[in-house]
């Protein structure tokens, strides 16, 4: 199990987040045309403004709350007073409540791509790859919730906030050392939480990179001179 | 003073035919493509009807254009910036694909391919987008041609407002004209103000206004803030397109396509100048029916020596200050004040422009059944009513319109009193303030229309663009191409080394038509 372990949770992350970061690099440089975030709106509007706005703010503020849940240094939450038990059950309660708006919102939007002849017709086969794998990588989250109700003490958190730690400073071996007592879902959810990385750059997810946060700041009239 | 050039268009409404020559060119050159099916850069909608895409001039519905606030400010009427970035994950204004029409192809093939049978084969239709059967088609463009639906349908048409519309649901008194509609190139464009990733844009040297098809990432905001609807998403490509004013036409001094193939003659292009700083106090005037004469004020006299000057300071060629002296343009809607914006209470001050049409009249005034001014038949008696003329022109303000109408009524009188009498009738003129050479003109470009009259665009100076001012970097460069076909990326590094290479999007176009 631990050459695994090894493979997956020292090697696997290098690897995925190399082929996110350059490939999207590369995309973005080569083929700039392709990169939107490719709405299917006008296709089909039923149902969207619910569906289309819990998906992303579920998500959105999943990937927030994964971010500083994982990568905030335990001196700091120490600094603040937080116990680890605190923080788990903190993140116990977010997590469920940003995943289920998640769940709902996702589902409509499976559902749609499958179903709805439109969507079904213009949708790449990376478009479908894609929403599945962020549903099965969803499901999977909410399944650790029971797990973590069951030991609420944030043993098992801290040893995932030091393997993430770990690759991030990039201690493999240290990272790998700490994933071992980890459950088998949590590990799967990992693995598939990597490989969204990994596909980043081949699908529509690259839009992320372009979310228009300078939109507020520009004047609103744009002249380009020759 | 801040003076720039834009190339605008004026229609001439009471020549057009609704022959839809512009808009099958148009298809042909630039929307023939999957994605775009449904797209038309330019399209022409039999009047009155709720149009393309469906009631596109109810802006209670769809939020287009801009609105002015209690502080004075304008803001797109869709949502100010944070307002439209919190409805980016999905848009509520967004028309869908059946509020223009599903895209729909025959099987054509089944008319070689069927077995032997009693019946003729039949082609029938299949979507576009799916590919599904479609058993009945219930929308599709231009579905409303010369009055195709029930009255009850058409006369949702907003320009009805304050217009007592139901006797001309009876057949007696019936009336329609033919609009044709393509990209305003506005000067307050609230697409432009309206996408969130700033590719739409306006050309400083002529105002076309385009989208950056490398930068657009498909937030579809442009749609929506489009009070005209002529922005359309390529449900294809995932990115917006609107019509580009053939640019690479215009840029080599010939006239678009839809104007270069007008069999009724009806469209004009040609400079105007005007001042950039007036952009936002003439968009942001408190009445409505103002906004056309705001508009006005900011276009500029290509025959005033200050105006040329500071023209010439900010770089202005010879040729298009010369251009916009000949502009017909000009002519039309500063001179003679016949044409008007479409629409002007959008607040996007748009830059092409249409003279109203006048209505059959001429027979009904001769038998004596409605009445005249003179010898000018009264243009209250129009078939069409006044009021709707100006809730499509000038925001409701009859009086602007009133007076184009009879002043194109006094060019009738005038010229035909001078070719069949043989008499110089000035007393119509005067009624209507036009000097003989003023309606001279009128008739050789109205009536006339010569090619050389009806456009006159400059070539847009490529050479002194700072992009190809270097000819050695031209040199050895990869031509033309589509796509990354040898590109080294859109980037101004390049990732695998190396110089970058020249590439040019445009096929190139002869440019050295001769006037005259």
């Amino acid at each position: 199990m631990s050459y695994l372990d090894t493979l997956l949770f020292g090697v696997y992350p290098y690897l995925a987040g190399t082929i996110f970061l350059i490939g999207s690099l590369i995309r973005f440089d080569r083929d700039q045309f392709t990169w939107k975030a490719h709405s299917s709106q006008m296709l089909s509007n039923k149902n969207m403004r619910l569906a289309s706005n819990l998906f992303h703010v579920g998500i959105i503020l999943l990937f927030f709350g994964h971010f500083f849940g994982m990568l905030t240094p335990p001196e700091i939450l120490h600094a603040l007073g937080v116990s680890a038990g605190a923080k788990q059950v903190l993140a116990v309660v977010a997590g469920s409540i940003f995943g289920l708006m998640c769940f709902a919102g996702l589902t409509m939007l499976v559902k749609r791509r499958l179903t709805d002849p439109r969507i079904r017709a213009t949708s790449s086969k990376m478009d479908i790859f894609i929403l599945l794998l962020l549903y099965v990588q969803l499901i999977l989250g909410l399944l650790t919730v029971p797990l973590s109700l069951m030991h609420l003490d944030g043993h098992n958190m801290l040893l995932l906030m030091q393997w993430a730690r770990n690759v991030v400073t990039l201690d493999p071996m240290e990272a790998v050392a700490a994933i071992g007592p980890i459950g088998f879902l949590f590990k799967l959810h990992m693995v598939l939480g990597m490989t969204v990385f990994l596909v980043f750059p081949f699908s529509r997810l690259v839009h992320i990179w372009s979310a228009p946060v300078t939109y507020p700041a520009r004047p609103y009239q744009v002249v380009r001179q020759r | 003073m801040k003076v720039r050039a834009q190339i605008a268009m004026v229609l001439n409404l009471d020549k057009c035919i609704g022959c839809h020559t512009c808009s099958v060119t148009c298809k042909n050159v630039w929307t023939s493509r999957d994605g775009m099916e449904y797209a038309w850069f330019n399209n022409v909608e039999t009047k009155p009807g709720i149009g393309y895409p469906k009631n596109w001039e109810n802006q209670d519905q769809w939020n287009g254009g801009w609105k002015r606030g209690k502080d004075g400010k304008i803001e797109p009427k869709q949502g100010g910036k944070l307002k439209i970035l919190s409805n980016i994950f999905a848009n509520p204004d967004l028309p869908a694909i059946d509020d223009y029409y599903e895209p729909w192809d025959y099987d054509y093939a089944h008319l070689q391919n069927a077995p032997e049978s009693k019946a003729m084969p039949v082609a029938r239709p299949r979507s576009a987008i799916s590919g599904e059967r479609m058993e009945k088609i219930h929308w599709g463009p231009n579905w409303e041609e010369i009055l195709g639906t029930e009255f009850a349908k058409r006369s949702k048409d907003y320009n009805f407002e304050n217009v007592q519309k139901e006797i001309y649901g009876e057949f007696e008194n019936t009336f329609m004209m033919y609009l044709p509609r393509l990209c305003e190139h506005c000067l307050n464009p609230a697409c432009v103000a309206s996408c969130p990733s700033g590719a739409i844009y306006k050309r400083e040297e002529d105002g076309i206004v385009l989208i950056d098809q490398d930068k657009c990432r498909g937030w579809r905001m442009c749609v929506s803030g489009c009070p005209y609807k002529k922005i359309y998403y390529n449900w294809n490509t995932g990115k917006s397109e609107k019509c580009i004013f053939c640019y690479p036409r215009i840029e080599a001094g010939q006239p678009t396509v839809c104007s270069e193939t007008c069999v009724g003659r009806i469209r004009y292009l040609g400079v105007l100048l005007y001042d950039a700083d007036k952009i936002e106090q003439a968009a942001s005037v408190t009445d409505e029916k103002s906004l056309y004469q705001a508009q006005l004020d900011m276009f500029l006299d290509p025959f005033s020596p200050v105006v040329q000057a500071e023209a010439r300071k900010v770089g202005i060629p010879e040729a298009w200050l010369k251009a916009a002296q000949d502009s017909p343009v000009y002519k039309m809607a500063i001179d003679w004040k016949i044409a008007f914006p479409l629409h002007p209470e959008y607040r996007t001050l748009p830059m092409v422009w249409y003279v109203p049409a006048l209505s059959p009249i001429q027979a009904r005034a001769e038998a004596g059944q409605i009445g005249m001014n003179g010898i000018i038949p009264d243009v209250g008696s129009l078939r069409i009513p006044l009021q709707y003329l100006a809730n499509l022109l000038t925001a409701g303000d009859e009086k602007p319109v009133k007076l184009a109408l009879e002043r194109m009524l006094a060019m009738r009188a005038y010229m035909r009193a001078k070719t069949v009498d043989g008499e110089i009738r000035d007393d119509v003129l005067k009624s209507v303030n036009l000097r003989i050479d003023q309606v001279e003109a009128m008739y050789r470009y109205l009536a006339i229309a010569n090619y050389e009259d009806r456009f006159v665009i400059p070539s847009s100076h490529r050479e002194y663009a700072s992009a190809t001012y270097d000819a050695f970097g031209e040199r050895g460069g990869c031509g033309f191409s589509f796509g990354n076909g040898c590109s080294p990326g859109t980037e101004k590094t390049n990732l695998f080394g190396g110089k970058k290479i020249n590439i040019r999007r445009a096929a190139p176009i002869r440019a050295d038509r001769e006037k005259g």
